[in-house]
């Protein structure tokens, strides 16, 4: 059964300048006593996700709004199982596809067919079921002979092509999506989103941070507002939208 | 009392998971250190043979000039010298690299949950790749030298295991430590430079007037020694076998402790 919960989740970031990161500084203040406490103990934290909950069951789109900073790539990684929180628990049932970066494991000197292979098997696939799928991929792709070419020939949306098309072609049961749509072309946008839409109608569950509010509207069903690292309203993507206007 | 709820694994389970599950991700982390190999040769005619090629260079160069120096037969000194470096490229390439197991591996830990483990499988991986590379200068040198170990040569196999699992806890450690100060990296690659020069690599240990403590307390000696000796048909010291095995345990002891309890800190340093 797909499901996607998360408790009481607290992220906190240490933030290590320069100072505090090196031994240098670690093994002066031994040294000194404590005279430099400020530098050396600066171990600023930044609280990234203050107390989140969230339950998400199978069917559920899931739109996440926030200014920037609120919170959401971190909400991402930690649903992705990138991050383990600081406080709190996840508990994740299902096949999990992220596209919350790009150039995941992409290798700039290697072909596009290579590189369908390694972002397959990072996302956790076995070569053989990479296999099966290549000739999908390509095709979703439309890259046609560039897929022998070295990435490095490619441009910043056709790179997006290969990663949304890796990403969403082994049939994830949940689908993790970070500001992706912002580089590629409009028939390439129409055709995600038209895979996006199918990938919904299968019952998965899709998380998909966005500033798009049209996209939003169109794909998802619920909303999350975060601020500050908190929920500030969990509820229909119109209401969400509305009150992210508002605040905005 | 809330009995619904499962107890969550604890940290020395996870970390063990992490282990297991990222060694039974041989495909992903032999596809990544290939790919490692392959970045450094690309378009290049001879591939990742100019590792066989400039080895074989530099046991050519050394071996001609240091045998003279030190007045030892070629016959013997140059393929000690050969074994010596193939091997310690191994470990060298295992610690430094190691400090940046982690550090580089900062795009796909931030991405997706992968067992932490598969980047330093990786990085061993990758070496024992360039030491398969470098072994063709092994055979070309016994060949001329009429070298044959006899049966004595396969102890080198528990030998070579032993140095790998030396290597995964220390690519392992210094991965999470250089991770958390950056200062580390620089601090053991000087460290490493001056054990090539301490350990008997060009020079043979019979050159010492008497066995010292240079020997027996450097544990590069020793893990050099436990591959190096049987191919060359001797057999390692007692004390090397028993140093090497006392280091793969204290060193996964004190690992493992580290591992259970930064595991889940790495994302957030790198």
């Amino acid at each position: 059964m797909v499901s996607l919960r998360i408790e009481a989740v607290t992220v906190d970031f240490p933030v290590y300048s320069a100072g505090a990161r090196s031994l240098k500084k670690r093994l002066l203040h031994r040294g000194t006593g404590g005279r430099i406490v400020h530098g050396a103990a600066n171990r600023m934290r930044v609280r990234a996700l203050e107390d989140v909950s969230l339950a998400m069951k199978r069917g559920d789109r899931i739109g996440l709004v926030g200014s920037n900073g609120a919170g959401k790539t971190t909400l991402l990684r930690v649903l992705a199982g990138a991050y383990e929180p600081t406080q709190g628990r996840i508990e994740r049932r299902g096949r999990t596809a992220s596209l919350l970066n790009v150039s995941l494991g992409i290798d700039s000197e290697a072909t596009g067919y290579e590189n369908i292979m390694t972002r397959g098997l990072l996302l956790g696939l076995r070569p053989d079921q990479v296999r099966v799928r290549v000739d999908e991929i390509a095709a979703f792709t439309e890259l046609g002979e560039y897929l022998a070419m070295p990435v490095h020939t490619y441009s910043a949306g056709m790179r997006l092509r290969l990663a949304f098309a890796v990403c969403t072609s082994f049939d994830p049961e949940i689908l993790l999506m970070d500001e992706w749509l912002g580089i590629g072309d409009r028939a390439f946008v129409e055709k995600a989103k038209h895979r996006l839409e199918q990938f919904v109608e299968r019952a998965g569950i899709l998380v998909l941070a966005s500033q798009n509010t049209s996209l939003l509207q169109r794909i998802c069903s619920r909303g999350v507002l975060l601020d500050e690292g908190r929920v500030t309203c969990f509820g229909s993507i119109d209401e969400v939208l509305r009150m992210y206007r508002e605040t905005a | 009392m809330q009995r619904d709820r499962i107890e969550a694994p604890s940290q020395a389970t996870l970390a063990v998971l992490d282990l297991a599950e990222g060694a039974r991700a041989h495909h992903l982390w032999h596809l990544l250190a290939w790919q490692d190999i392959r970045r450094l040769y690309r378009r290049s005619v001879l591939g990742p043979f100019w590792l066989t090629v400039s080895m074989g260079a530099l046991v050519g160069a050394l071996g001609s000039l240091y045998g003279m120096l030190f007045e030892v037969e070629s016959a013997d000194y140059v393929p000690f010298l050969a074994l010596g470096f193939i091997v310690w490229t191994l470990i060298s390439g295992v610690i430094t690299d190691g400090c940046k197991a982690f550090i580089t591996a900062e795009g796909i830990i931030k991405h997706v949950g992968l067992p932490l483990s598969i980047h330093v499988y990786r990085l061993l991986w990758r070496h024992l790749i360039i030491l398969f590379h470098n072994a063709a200068v092994f055979v070309v040198v016994a060949a001329v030298f009429a070298v044959w170990p006899g049966w004595t040569g396969l102890l080198a196999l528990p030998g070579l295991l032993l140095l790998c699992l030396n290597g995964i806890w220390a690519g392992l450690l210094l991965g999470i430590v250089s991770a958390r100060f950056r200062d580390v990296p620089p601090i053991v690659t000087s460290v490493v430079r001056i054990c090539f020069f301490v350990t008997p690599i060009i020079w043979m240990p019979e050159l010492l007037p008497a066995r010292t403590l240079v020997l027996d307390a450097n544990p590069f000696f020793h893990l050099v020694e436990v591959v190096r000796a049987p191919l060359l048909g001797q057999m390692p010291g007692p004390a090397s076998w028993i140093a090497v095995l006392v280091m793969t345990a204290a060193g996964w002891l004190v690992t493992f402790a580290f591992f259970r309890r930064y595991r889940r800190r790495i994302a957030y340093w790198v």
